[in-house]
């Protein structure tokens, strides 16, 4: 291993491994990348034992007994690196402390089936895996077996393997011992995965495998790179949202200290330095004349009217029962609403950065990032390189929240590297960061429903109006005519009993870049129906709890975790002077009820509880489920209470966190998490959570004051905490 | 050349004295365990210690910490053994961990000005440092469980000990938080 190889992530090590491997073997390494070659490959070694046999495009044993996974998936707080090696160590009956666990780089084996793309996104993780991984622990675990039957003569069905040995009666063998023979062996028939009932990891809380690394500072993040005579840059961008570099004078900052080089780069103008404070000082004093790009005119006001206006349109259709045109003119006893959420910023602690060498073997990219394909295409284009010379190495994520599925951040740091010929780590600073983000989409929601005269709910008619973020970052994707999957969340799964629904969506663009947030368009569309679902309690005069239930005799799960939540929260009762909100929602195939308690002194909002029910269906680490949900929460409470991204022409105004307020410890409420056993198949848990809090926190608010706020955040509409 | 210790060393750096404390642990030392995530003393990210004192670097000039002794969380414990690591291990509180350094630098400093933080004691000092991803209620448990296995309260009855020690939601809010 060479020194540069020796590094916290995983992933780095491996590049060291298959730079020197690809030396002393060729092109098998490249081949065991290629797609469809799943055939296990035997990797030899440069120099000296032990030998690292790659069973498979997650899996590989040592001849030492070492086993390695290589995660697809970016750690980013939600749990895969120790999920995902989890599932793999049930299968090959390890502990799953004894894996270790590298990120894998770019490959097309890697690609999500669930969205098309390599990509750590839609809380697919684990919904994802749940097949593919224990079926790959599986199949090495077969041929292990096999292997290790066939030197003894024995019955395969004979043999089991425990703590990294396959035993039969008094004989065993080692993994790293049958590993070779084992990748020799044809490809195995009748590979089973293990059965529930024999669970020994899968479903229980296990400790998570990167929280030593995340305790003592030594866990590596992008921002964490460093690299024998690395420089630091510092990146100016266009202050106006799309605008250009018109000109701009270098002397002073160039007179600086420690700065090397100053370029303009597709993005703005970086300064190269030999410290990153040296190069943001000297960026600082640049003087650059930009040129307004076609979103200077952009503020709030326009966008919010131009979405008005949209929503006079008819949209694509998404849902279509009964006949909502005779419903609605049958019935006059009707309830409309309209709702507007704001753009928000996803304020992921950890900055933008990206870390690049160009080495004789290509270019080494290191970056927090969600999407290796995408940061690899990226780089590639940035550096003039055919995409197989570029080497993405994953680094651990400060926070994701989807921020981290574009790679906007990778460019500029290639093109510094490539001036200055040396590694070079660009950072921006947390305004760059606030104020060129990819924002979670605006959106203007106009409810509409209709109760027959013995007060039953006849006609519901749902009508989305935002621009759609997978028309700008996967375009073409969507197939015309049809709405972005992304945009109708929460929506298009409407549970309520009623014979009448039309539910359609308009996407209409605002003019600046939209980019997944947390939870996507489950915030919009969740706040927006629950809202409207509690409109309609009130205007037939039934608890919100009851009213819902009424809806859901058919919906088994939906009622599961909304009457756990009720009975959890003690629905009904509160304490003196509380008052209670609940939201009901499914995504990303969880089922989660929220019941929020407030109190109100005169405009003085405190938040004291949210209880959340959750039906995930098989959970593979419980302990993280309920980290996921309790953060969530967290962010979805800082969302409902705070965020909001204001353009005025054309620029971001929210800069630090002192305008961009994020929850602090004071602020959060007791949270009660309760995890339902369904026993189903697994549900997303890293985002769902999140999209429910605001629209039960207003519905408190609502159930305190008889006030209903269809605009977010909270302490915009004249509350305060 | 401006001398410092860090960590129990003694260091020198050759940077302008106005560099914040962040930078030079960062890239001058190599001591990344130290986050930024504001620079305007708004997250907590960079807390460290300066004489025992919990002290966010991203605002602190080198030269105003010359001749004073800084603690990271690099030498907070060689081992993770540090009473606040030991809870935040058994509570399994980081997500991203990217905020964690710092809280943990922040709860070490609190525990040693007061060894049995009540709820309201814990959100006046943690109050500074941000965790984007909500690891709050688990900050909280942690901090409580640190203050106990500092108290030496042995494995076995550990579990007890905190859970009686946790305060009540009804009890936080009468504490005026």
């Amino acid at each position: 291993m060479t020194t540069s190889s020796r590094s916290l992530t995983g992933e780095l090590s491996r590049r060291g491994f298959l730079k020197s491997t690809a030396t002393a073997a060729g092109g098998l390494v490249i081949a065991c990348y290629l797609p469809g070659c799943s055939k296990p490959e035997e990797v030899a070694v440069s120099s000296g034992p032990p030998k690292l046999i790659k069973a498979n495009a997650w899996l590989q044993i040592g001849t030492d007994g070492s086993i390695t996974m290589f995660c697809d998936k970016s750690e980013m707080g939600q749990g895969v690196y120790t999920a995902l090696p989890t599932l793999l160590a049930e299968e090959l009956s390890v502990e799953p402390t004894t894996i270790k666990v590298e990120f894998a780089p770019p490959g097309n084996e890697y690609v999500n089936k669930l969205l098309g793309v390599q990509a750590t996104g839609g809380s697919t993780s684990v919904r994802e895996a749940w097949d593919k991984i224990r079926m790959a622990g599986a199949e090495a675990r077969t041929r292990l077996i096999a292997a290790a039957a066939k030197q003894w003569g024995a019955p395969p069905q004979s043999c089991t393997v425990a703590d990294g040995y396959v035993v039969f009666t008094s004989r065993r063998a080692s993994f790293g011992e049958l590993a070779e023979a084992a990748a020799a062996l044809p490809a195995p028939e009748n590979v089973r995965v293990k059965g529930h009932n024999d669970f020994k990891y899968i479903g229980k809380t296990l400790p998570r495998l990167d929280t030593p690394s995340k305790v003592d500072g030594s866990a590596q993040f992008g921002i964490d790179m460093r690299l024998p005579g690395m420089l630091y840059a510092a990146l100016a961008q266009p202050p106006q949202l799309g605008g250009t570099v018109k000109s701009f004078n270098a002397d002073k900052a160039k007179a600086m200290p420690g700065v090397r080089e100053v370029l303009q780069t597709s993005s703005g103008v970086a300064v190269v330095a030999d410290t990153w404070w040296q190069a943001k000082t000297a960026r600082d004093a640049l003087d650059i004349q930009w040129n307004p790009g076609a979103a200077a005119k952009l503020t709030n006001a326009s966008i919010y009217a131009g979405l008005k206006t949209a929503s006079s349109g008819k949209g694509l259709d998404v849902r279509k029962e009964g006949d909502v045109d005779a419903g609605w003119k049958a019935n006059r006893r009707r309830v409309e609403a309209t709702y507007e959420l704001p753009m928000l910023a996803h304020a992921t602690l950890e900055p933008q950065n990206c870390t690049v060498e160009f080495r004789d073997d290509g270019c080494h990219v290191y970056a927090p990032t969600q999407v290796q394909g995408m940061a690899q295409a990226a780089a590639a284009q940035a550096a003039g390189l055919p995409p197989e010379k570029v080497f993405v190495h994953t680094t651990f994520l400060g926070g994701g929240f989807g921020r981290r599925l574009d790679v906007d951040f990778v460019p500029a740091a290639v093109e510094c590297a490539k001036a200055v010929n040396k590694p070079v780590k660009l950072l921006w600073t947390r305004e760059d960061d606030t104020t060129h983000d990819k924002y979670r989409p605006p959106a203007r929601n106009t409810l509409s429903a209709a109760f027959d005269d013995n007060g039953r709910l006849n006609t519901v008619k749902v009508h989305l109006v935002a621009p759609s973020v997978t028309a700008r970052w996967a375009p073409g994707a969507v197939p015309q005519g049809t709405p972005d999957p992304f945009a109708i969340e929460a929506a298009h799964n409407f549970p309520y009993d009623v014979p009448n629904l039309y539910i359609d969506y308009v996407q209409h663009e605002v003019g600046l870049d939209v980019g997944y947030w947390r939870s996507v368009s489950h915030a919009l569309n969740c706040f927006t129906i629950e809202s409207f679902m509690d409109e309609l309690a009130a205007e037939v005069q039934l608890d919100p709890v009851d009213f819902r239930r009424s809806l859901l005799a058919r919906q088994p799960r939906w009622l599961a975790v909304l009457d756990a939540a009720a009975r959890k929260a003690n629905w009904g009762h509160p304490p003196a002077g509380r008052y209670q909100g609940v939201a009901l929602m499914s995504g990303y195939d969880s089922y989660l009820a929220q019941v929020a308690e407030i109190s109100l002194d005169g405009n003085k909002l405190k938040v004291h509880r949210i209880v959340c029910a959750i039906d995930c269906g098989q959970m593979v680490n419980p302990g993280i489920v309920q980290a996921q949900a309790e953060g969530g929460i967290v962010f979805g409470l800082t969302a409902a209470l705070f965020s909001e991204i204001n353009v005025v022409n054309g620029k971001v105004q929210e800069q630090n966190f002192d305008t961009y307020r994020l929850l602090r410890i004071n602020e959060t409420p007791a949270i009660e998490v309760h995890l339902l056993n369904s026993g189903e198949k697994p549900g997303g848990m890293g985002e769902p959570s999140v999209a429910l809090v605001a629209p039960a926190v207003c519905n408190a608010i609502h159930a305190a004051t008889r006030k209903r706020l269809r605009k977010l955040p909270i302490t915009r509409q004249g509350f305060v905490v | 050349m401006i001398k410092l210790t860090v960590n129990g060393q003694p260091r020198e750096v050759e940077v302008a004295g106005d560099t914040p404390l962040l930078w030079v642990l960062r890239d001058s030392l190599g001591l990344t365990g130290t986050k930024y995530g504001c620079g305007m003393s708004l997250c907590g990210a960079c807390t460290v210690h300066v004489d025992g004192a919990p002290t966010r670097a991203c605002i602190t000039p080198l030269d105003s910490v010359a001749g004073r002794a800084i603690t990271t969380i690099e030498g907070l414990s060689p081992d993770r053994s540090h009473p606040v690591q030991q809870a935040w291990i058994e509570i399994d509180v980081p997500q991203c961990g990217y905020c964690q350094s710092g809280q943990i630098m922040s709860a070490a400093a609190l525990l040693k000005q007061n060894p049995k933080p009540s709820d309201a004691d814990i959100d006046a000092a943690m109050s500074g440092n941000i965790c984007r991803c909500g690891t709050y209620p688990r900050i909280r448990k942690a901090i409580h469980k640190a203050a106990a296995i500092a108290a030496g309260a042995p494995p076995d009855s550990l579990s007890r000990t905190t859970s009686l020690a946790q305060p009540s939601a009804a009890r936080t809010a009468k504490e005026g938080t």
